[in-house]
């Protein structure tokens, strides 16, 4: 029952890290435009949200299933709680090659950035409204 | 809380860039110095970045490796009538080059702004996410 409550949170949750996680990615490409050879990074977003889901896009597996298939080669390792963000980081694409080697596009990096700072409130707001829908159905007002 | 790393990153940029208007500021206070009874002129320095991790690899910073002195040899100006001019009559100046120096005067400025921007974003979404369920 209690399952039944949380599991959307638990959804929008997930997805919340993974817009903390790729601001900082963000943060560091825009922190790093002017060192030579750097290698801008970022995530495919629909992916890593799949991933830390365990597959469903809107209701998320238990913590238990979905843990075994991160790092773990062999029987005997312990599995990581949680999800790895780290999996899902991969580099960005370059739009237009530059002497010193560095990938980094500032304009689509500010444009990336504050699209991500829009939807990772979205998400803030999502949590919020959830959150007082369940409560107003507890108090059954 | 991993986005509280934003701020890390992001100040090291900004004092990272910050040398780098220090050492353009000192390229153009001397950019018409000469060269003295020793021979020896104000050389152009330059900053290098470098990437420098923060907590974890998907973290990156940036840190001021080293400051190079550029080789190039300096500007030579006849004025034989200069105390301090050779026996040729050449003055040896700096080889400060102004043009350059104003390009990364803005390019730093540009990206201090844009680092700051980045600090005040995360601010934003930061305080947002304390009053999560009010």
């Amino acid at each position: 029952m209690l399952d039944k409550m949380t599991n959307q949170l638990d959804f929008q949750g997930h997805a919340l890290l993974l817009r903390a996680e790729r601001q900082r990615l963000l943060a560091s490409n825009i922190a790093n435009v002017d060192t030579p050879g750097y290698v801008a990074r970022d995530m495919k977003f629909a992916e890593a949200l799949t991933a830390a889901t365990g597959g469903s896009s809107t209701m998320p597996v238990s913590q238990e299933s979905r843990a075994g298939s991160y790092g773990t080669t062999d029987a005997g390792h312990i599995p990581l709680s949680g999800f790895s963000e780290h999996s899902t980081v991969g580099y960005a694409v370059q739009t237009q090659p530059s002497l010193d080697n560095n990938s980094v596009d500032m304009d689509h990096q500010r444009a990336t950035f504050m699209d991500n700072a829009v939807r990772y409130e979205a998400t803030l707001r999502f949590i919020n409204a959830q959150a007082k829908t369940m409560l107003s159905a507890i108090q059954g007002q | 809380m991993s986005m509280f790393s934003i701020f890390d990153i992001s100040s090291s940029a900004v004092s990272a860039q910050a040398q780098r208007l220090n050492v353009v500021a000192s390229n153009l206070a001397n950019v018409d110095a000469v060269a003295g009874p020793d021979g020896k002129t104000y050389k152009a320095r330059q900053v290098v970045f470098q990437t420098t991790p923060m907590g974890d690899d998907s973290a990156a910073g940036v840190k001021v490796s080293a400051i190079q002195e550029s080789d190039v040899p300096g500007r030579k100006v006849h004025d034989p009538s200069n105390p301090l001019a050779d026996a040729d009559g050449y003055v040896t100046h700096s080889n400060v080059n102004p043009v350059e120096e104003m390009v990364n005067m803005i390019s730093a400025s540009r990206s201090y702004q844009n680092n700051v921007e980045v600090m005040n974003t995360a601010k934003t979404l930061l305080l947002k996410t304390l009053q999560m369920g009010q």
